[in-house]
């Protein structure tokens, strides 16, 4: 079965409800009903004709409202579970075995389950964006199934319809003219009509006014925007398109900039300042007793010379110096480096004096740079102190016995020393960390007694380059206009009849909205001395409550 | 039959220009938190690094030879591990055409050298003090493993500890005709 004939003639598609050509009601449900349906203007949804190849079960798969629905809620439920913990890209864990124990150790059982699932990684997953994926399948194929077809329908009305296609409007009118002259009353509705800036067709005695149809596209619009800002999003993955990185960066370093091929970052000086004020009774109840002023790094941009290659710096110039502060980012290039976060007096240096344990006497002082620690820290010509081994972050003895270190940062120094003095040419040696020290030999003549620290503050800075942000902005500005349209402007229509006896058959439908087109219809009623027309829907709404009233 | 037929191409090809689309999305975006710039069959991206030795180490300078670039911390403990087993077969591979560096991530000199002393290994190691090239390489779990032929391509990427039976037959894969 191709087509649907319907009785005045016209072919129309299968599965359309209301005639194209004269409006009379095809389907049985649709006879059945008082008031036709008149979604899509009754014509038939792509998705709904046929449903035999393979591509057409994809085709109609997709095009489901039900379905694009269910993918949205899909999306949302399971797009919240990525933020009950925190995803790992935020976890400062070295290797993957690093990130399991932290779910592990932080979380418990739970924390195990949700990184086992993915869900710490969850807006990486293959499922999740082919879920996401789908929800866009489902958005175009929808606009499309029911766009290309309303825009038919549309575009190809006919200004008479059937008698059937009239009685069954919500709005209807069947009667003599209130007026001496009938002859003339279809002219006096166009006049009236073309005032309220409706566009008036007519075709011998039949009468189509029609206004605000391009409301009926808004839903079309506003996918289409949605679409475009989808395209957007979907460039962030190229290369060159979009960065989203973060760095730490301590105070007198300099590091290539994640992201940013060929360009370094000098930390100069980090700057926290708080308002020199007394706190305040309410302060003092949360446990805070300043107020923030000024979070800023003070940086110097370095980029490499032209043709270099990575690793080098020696050939680095000098783009710019700058203060970063909140709201104040860098910007060079399209790259932003905003600032994001601090930590104030990481260890730097640590001083020792050397000390004789029993007298007290100090043969001399010795400083560690922890990120540069030296050999040997030489005293006088019979007095040094060699440094044979370096922890930076002491977390214990492996099986073995030897000291490990759990990271490369300065958190808990440890260090072995030689202690060469004048009655210990050989030396001494002293294992020495915060508030342990071990001495392998037994008893030592001097011990490394801590005298002092040097700290300096790091950095946390992201850095952002987006191109996508022009193609993001118009989708979202067509995306609002399509929102306007649909919800601001409605499409109303008036078909007008006058029968061979002179009487008037009217009827008209608007997608919403009914009291403005029943106030303009009252205008055009007096105006031209129509019959009162009546809402179908007021009326079964009268009839049940007067049956209700009957049952009582 | 004729519009049927038509209609069949439209949503076919609408269809698979959406499914090539969403497919590239999702392979490039599974494939970026890996490795972003670099994998098998590209060419190694060109560095220069200064060694424990004082010389300058450019990765272009050993093209016609296989180089295998190992990044690693002196905190991580499988780096140390794989390490014997790394010097045993630079030994046996470097009179072969097949180079080792090593790479480590902006650790001093003193550790660096102290570190590769307790191990009593010796290959040629530079560090990497402003993280440029672990950025190049898009380095994130320690330790990493570049295998680079004579042609200057990647040919194996690998993250995580290598047995010394890994090592030898990733070797064997950038040795020189």
């Amino acid at each position: 079965m191709e087509k649907q004939v319907c009785v005045c003639g016209h072919e129309n598609p299968v599965g359309t409800k209301i005639c194209a050509n004269c409006g009379r009601p095809l389907t049985e449900e649709a006879k059945s009903q008082k008031i036709l349906d008149m979604k899509y203007d009754g014509s038939a949804i792509r998705s709904k004709t046929y449903n035999k190849s393979v591509i057409d079960k994809i085709w109609n798969f997709f095009s489901s409202v039900k379905v694009g629905v269910s993918l949205i809620i899909i999306t949302l439920v399971v797009s919240s579970l990525g933020t009950i913990l925190k995803q790992e890209a935020f976890v400062d864990a070295g290797n993957e075995a690093g990130r399991a124990l932290y779910y592990e150790e932080n979380f418990g059982t739970f924390g195990k389950i949700y990184y086992a699932l993915g869900f710490s990684d969850l807006y990486n997953q293959l499922w999740y964006l082919i879920l996401v994926a789908m929800l866009g399948i489902s958005i175009i194929i929808a606009s499309i199934d029911r766009g290309f077809p309303l825009h038919k329908s549309l575009k190809n009305q006919r200004v008479r319809r059937h008698e059937s296609f009239m009685k069954r409007q919500r709005i209807f009118a069947e009667g003599s003219v209130t007026a001496e002259d009938a002859s003339n009353t279809l002219d006096a509705v166009e006049e009236k009509m073309k005032k309220l800036n409706y566009k008036v067709r007519r075709e011998g005695a039949a009468l189509l006014a029609e206004k605000g149809r391009f409301a009926r596209y808004g839903p079309y619009i506003n996918h289409v925007g949605l679409i475009i800002f989808l395209i957007g999003v979907l460039l962030h993955k190229f290369p060159g398109v979009y960065v989203d990185d973060s760095m730490w960066i301590r105070e007198g370093e300099i590091r290539a900039i994640p992201g940013m091929e060929g360009y370094f970052l000098e930390n100069k000086e980090f700057i926290f300042e708080t308002h020199d004020n007394d706190p305040t009774t309410a302060q003092i109840q949360q446990g805070v007793n300043a107020v923030a002023k000024n979070y800023q790094t003070n940086v110097v941009l370095y980029k490499q010379e032209e043709g270099s290659l990575p690793g080098q710096t020696d050939n680095l110039e000098e783009v710019k110096e700058y203060s970063i502060r909140v709201n104040h980012p860098l910007e060079h290039n399209g790259y932003s480096l905003y600032q994001m976060d601090f930590r104030l007096n990481e260890l730097k240096q640590m001083s020792f004096d050397l000390t004789n344990k029993e007298t007290g006497d100090i043969l001399g002082k010795v400083s560690v740079d922890l990120r540069n620690p030296k050999k040997e820290y030489v005293i006088d010509d019979n007095t040094k102190v060699e440094l044979m081994e370096f922890y930076p972050d002491f977390s214990g003895f492996n099986k073995a016995g030897e000291p490990q270190t759990l990271s490369p940062n300065p958190n808990n120094p440890a260090f072995i020393f030689n202690m060469i003095t004048p009655e210990h040419p050989d030396g001494e040696i002293s294992f020495v960390a915060i508030q342990q020290t071990v001495e392998p030999a037994g008893n030592n003549t001097y011990k490394m007694a801590f005298s002092g620290i040097d700290t300096v503050n790091m950095s946390g800075l992201t850095i952002r380059m987006d191109k996508t942000i022009p193609i993001l902005g118009i989708g979202g500005i067509i995306f609002l206009l399509g929102v306007a349209i649909g919800s601001y402007w409605n499409h109303r229509r008036v078909w007008i009849e006058q029968l061979a006896d002179g009487k008037i058959r009217l009827a008209a439908h608007t997608n919403k909205n009914w009291f403005s087109i029943k106030k303009d219809l009252d205008a055009v009623t007096e105006h031209a001395k129509l019959p009162q027309y009546i809402d179908q829907l007021d009326d079964e709404k009268e009839s049940e409550s007067d049956q209700n009233k009957e049952e009582k | 039959m004729d519009k049927k037929r038509k209609r069949s191409i439209t949503r076919g090809v609408i269809l698979a220009v959406l499914v090539l689309a969403i497919g590239f999305t999702v392979y490039s975006s599974l494939t970026k938190d890996k490795v972003e710039l670099l994998t098998v069959g590209d060419t190694a991206p060109d560095f220069e690094l200064v060694g424990l030795d004082g010389n300058k180490h450019r990765l272009s300078d050993y093209r016609g030879e296989g180089v295998m670039l190992n990044f690693w911390g002196t905190w991580c403990e499988p780096c140390k591990r794989e390490m014997p087993a790394m010097d045993r077969q630079y030994e046996v591979f470097k009179d072969q055409g097949v180079n080792l560096l090593t790479i480590n991530i902006a650790q001093s000199e003193f550790e660096v050298q102290n570190f590769l002393n307790s191990l009593g290994v010796d290959f040629p190691t530079v560090i990497d003090k402003t993280r440029d090239v672990r950025d190049a390489y898009n380095i994130i779990d320690l330790p990493a493993s570049i295998f680079i032929d004579p042609n200057g391509k990647v040919v194996k990427i690998k993250t995580g500890e290598m047995s010394e039976a890994d090592i030898i037959k990733n070797m064997e894969m950038i040795k020189p005709e």
